[in-house]
């Protein structure tokens, strides 16, 4: 083969690949027919609104691809970076909002389409958390987890701790009244039933509500030097050497039997965790019940919808995030799936206000998770707030594994941090 | 006249088929190959000297000073004495497992096919199941290794929290899966020993470990050589395995303490959930290195081995 032949092959192969590539994204303008893709993680419950925002407008088609949650995260963090593959809208968890709000070039700026006016219908902390550098808004907020302590009324009356869920509140009205009813549980605990589920899944509840947390407002970490990172710290620790512990590590299989085996009374829980419980700890049906999360606001969780600067349908992927997170909708999501909003004006709605769950004694989840949402102090989120958490909590577990000592384990959590930073 | 004129022509044509067509038959693996494998490559080998982060605009060349930050990075040695230490647990019970259960698969045993596809079965079977499966198997509290240990009075171990315990329970996910495959290679080859070799040492009392040291093992060099080469390959890029013991954490540390982070789980660590895709890049191409050298090694050794 001549060197011209090859060359000619390999240009008609090169071609043959670029438009490969770009199948599927041919751009439209005007009235045609348009498909938006979206692309979630774990079900969102938007499935049953589709259809009806397509009888709405006829010229849109919905097209939802949902994978697994670090997966959706790492494939979008690829697609934005090489500028190619991105949905025309992205779900991101509040888990990686603040590394997405920092490359706001790569979204479409909200504000630009009106959501300075949408403003007042999200919690103020939610609204914030997806603002950029810059001032630009990158995403609406969907749902929120809120925070409650979900506990055990069985082991808490073996134990001899209160089972009512106002006066199980008003044991813990901060973290260090919580480790001491620890305590006293512990003293009379039934068999092979600790007080929480894991030293690192507490530390996150209280480093939640802190004003500030692994970073200050100009994106510096602040772990080493936050006395709150560190007291929390040394608090939770002292729970673990006193026995509190059941030393399980967060969403892991061991952590999931726990729930079966009772291998723990009490549970930080947001909203979205109550449907795992159920599952997870069928026998327990009545057993469960729902009290206040200590210090009084929190949040795990939650998520928000954007839209990627190379969509080539930016007017129509913002006109339907701003209509899936309108009250209206997020009303139908709440019913159907149990999932919180994060829009306030819902809150005020009789189906959210006194929605009571029997599975956890009739407990009133509505009121209970939308408090604790109401009253979170908004914290800063720096870019890796995820990864510094996980070397936490790395050092948690290595301390109630035994292998290292809690001075030994914050040292090297330290030089974790500092090279998660780099 | 008409012969004389398409002559040449039909000459050049046959000439074309018997000489350009293997190349034309073999050209859709090399163009595949060049563009999902060679191309990919050569590529990382030029990210690799920058130091791209998915996160940032902007990448800018930096030389080797990737790969000097990888020589006195702890966490790199760490995860190569632990990707070392799970393929030397892995691979040598396997080895010796898998020629014991081929030399008794080639005897004559009711069902033979039977035994013999039995063995390959936990090889079809989806890691990520299998890697579960065994993570409960191993769990702390309720895993049924440590209820056995309970049984005969042992202590429970935490064997996701140890290093060695680590390392034990993740080989033996390894060797449950291949020893199956190596075995039935074992035995391809062994059914091609000729039977008189046997005869004759048998008419010279020479007993059945006698006959298998000295008769099976030496004809077997070139596929024990095969295996331990494809072995190390695979036992040096294992991931899936440490990745999935610990399930459901979604983080790819390998443990608490980086106990059980293999050499190819560090570079997933560090290409896709710190998304430094130049430091990444870095790791990979060492542990190419490392892999063909010790693929080298094996080989000679192998070799020495079986001469001597």
């Amino acid at each position: 083969m001549s060197a011209a032949k090859l060359r000619l092959l390999v240009g008609v192969l090169a071609v043959g690949v670029f438009t490969a590539g770009c199948g599927g994204s041919t751009g439209s303008s005007g009235d045609g027919p348009v498909t938006l893709t979206l692309n979630l993680f774990g079900n969102m419950g938007f499935k049953d609104l589709y259809a009806k925002y397509e009888a709405a407008h006829p010229n849109i088609k919905i097209v939802e691809r949902t994978s697994a949650y670090n997966d959706h995260h790492r494939n979008l963090a690829a697609h934005l970076a090489t500028g190619s593959g991105a949905a025309d809208v992205e779900g991101i968890d509040t888990g990686f909002i603040a590394q997405f709000r920092a490359q706001p070039e790569r979204f479409v700026d909200l504000r630009k389409h009106g959501a300075d006016g949408l403003k007042d219908r999200w919690l103020p902390w939610k609204w914030q958390a997806s603002v950029a550098k810059n001032g630009a808004q990158i995403g609406y907020g969907t749902d929120v987890g809120g925070l409650a302590m979900c506990y055990r009324r069985d082991l808490f009356e073996k134990a001899g701790l209160p089972t009512e869920r106002d006066e199980v509140s008003k044991l813990w009205p901060d973290w260090a009244s919580y480790f001491e009813a620890g305590r006293k549980y512990t003293a009379n605990k039934p068999e092979g039933a600790s007080f929480f589920d894991g030293g690192a899944q507490i530390f996150n509840a209280m480093i939640g509500q802190a004003e500030t947390g692994y970073y200050d407002a100009s994106d510096h970490v602040v772990v080493a030097t936050n006395p709150v990172v560190r007291s929390a710290y040394d608090e939770v620790l002292k729970a673990v050497a006193d026995g509190e512990s059941a030393k399980l590590v967060g969403s892991s299989p061991a952590w999931n039997t726990g729930f079966a085996k009772s291998q723990f009374a009490t549970i930080a829980c947001p909203a979205w965790m109550l449907a795992k419980i159920q599952d997870q700890a069928k026998a327990f049906a009545g057993k469960w019940d729902i009290a206040a999360i200590p210090g009084g606001g929190g949040n795990w969780g939650g998520s928000y919808l954007t839209v990627p600067a190379q969509s080539k349908h930016v007017k129509e992927a913002v006109d339907l995030i701003t209509w899936l997170t309108a009250p209206e909708q997020q009303i139908e999501v709440f019913k159907a799936h149990g999932i919180l909003p994060s829009t306030v004006a819902t809150y005020e709605k009789p189906e959210v206000k006194n929605l009571k769950n029997a599975f956890f004694n009739d407990a009133p989840v509505g009121q209970v998770f939308t408090a604790a949402a109401l009253n979170l102090k908004p914290q800063y989120q720096g870019p890796r707030a995820g990864d510094i958490q996980t070397a936490i909590r790395d050092a948690i577990n290595r301390v109630e594994e035994g292998k290292q000592d809690g001075p030994q384990a914050w040292e090297q959590m330290l030089k974790d941090v500092e090279r998660i930073e780099q | 006249m008409t012969l004389a004129r398409s002559g040449p022509r039909r000459r050049w044509a046959y000439q074309l088929d018997v000489k350009g067509s293997p190349y034309f038959y073999i050209a859709p693996f090399f163009l595949l190959f060049g563009a999902v494998g060679m191309f990919p490559l050569l590529y990382t080998a030029y990210v690799s000297l920058t130091n791209w982060n998915l996160l940032e605009p902007t990448r800018h060349w930096v030389g080797l000073a990737n790969y000097a930050e990888l020589l006195t990075d702890d966490y790199f040695w760490n995860a190569l004495f632990n990707t070392v230490s799970i393929w030397l647990l892995s691979t040598v019970p396997q080895l010796l497992a898998a020629l014991f259960i081929a030399h008794m698969l080639n005897r004559s045993l009711r069902a033979r096919t039977f035994f013999r596809m039995g063995v390959l079965l936990p090889n079809v079977t989806s890691i990520v199941a299998v890697t579960i499966i065994f993570a409960q198997l191993f769990g702390r509290d309720f895993g049924m290794v440590n209820w056995a240990l309970n049984l005969v009075g042992l202590d429970p171990v935490d064997w996701q929290a140890g290093t060695l315990s680590s390392h034990i329970a993740i080989s033996l996910i390894v060797i449950w899966r291949w020893t199956g495959y190596n075995a039935l290679i074992y035995l391809a080859a062994m059914q091609t020993i000729p039977e008189h070799l046997y005869e004759a040492a048998t008419l010279d009392g020479a007993g059945q470990f006698t006959q298998f040291r000295k008769i099976t093992i030496p004809m077997l060099r070139p596929t024990i050589i095969f295996t331990a080469v494809v072995s190390t390959i695979g036992g040096f890029q294992i991931i899936a395995e440490p990745l999935l013991f610990q399930a459901g954490t979604g983080n790819p540390t390998g443990g608490s303490d980086r106990q059980f982070q293999t050499v190819g789980l560090y570079l997933y660590e560090q290409g896709f959930s710190l998304y430094k895709f130049g430091y990444a890049s870095a790791i990979a191409w060492t542990l190419c290195l490392i892999i063909v050298v010790m693929a080298l090694v094996n080989y000679s050794v192998t070799r020495r081995i079986r001469r001597s």
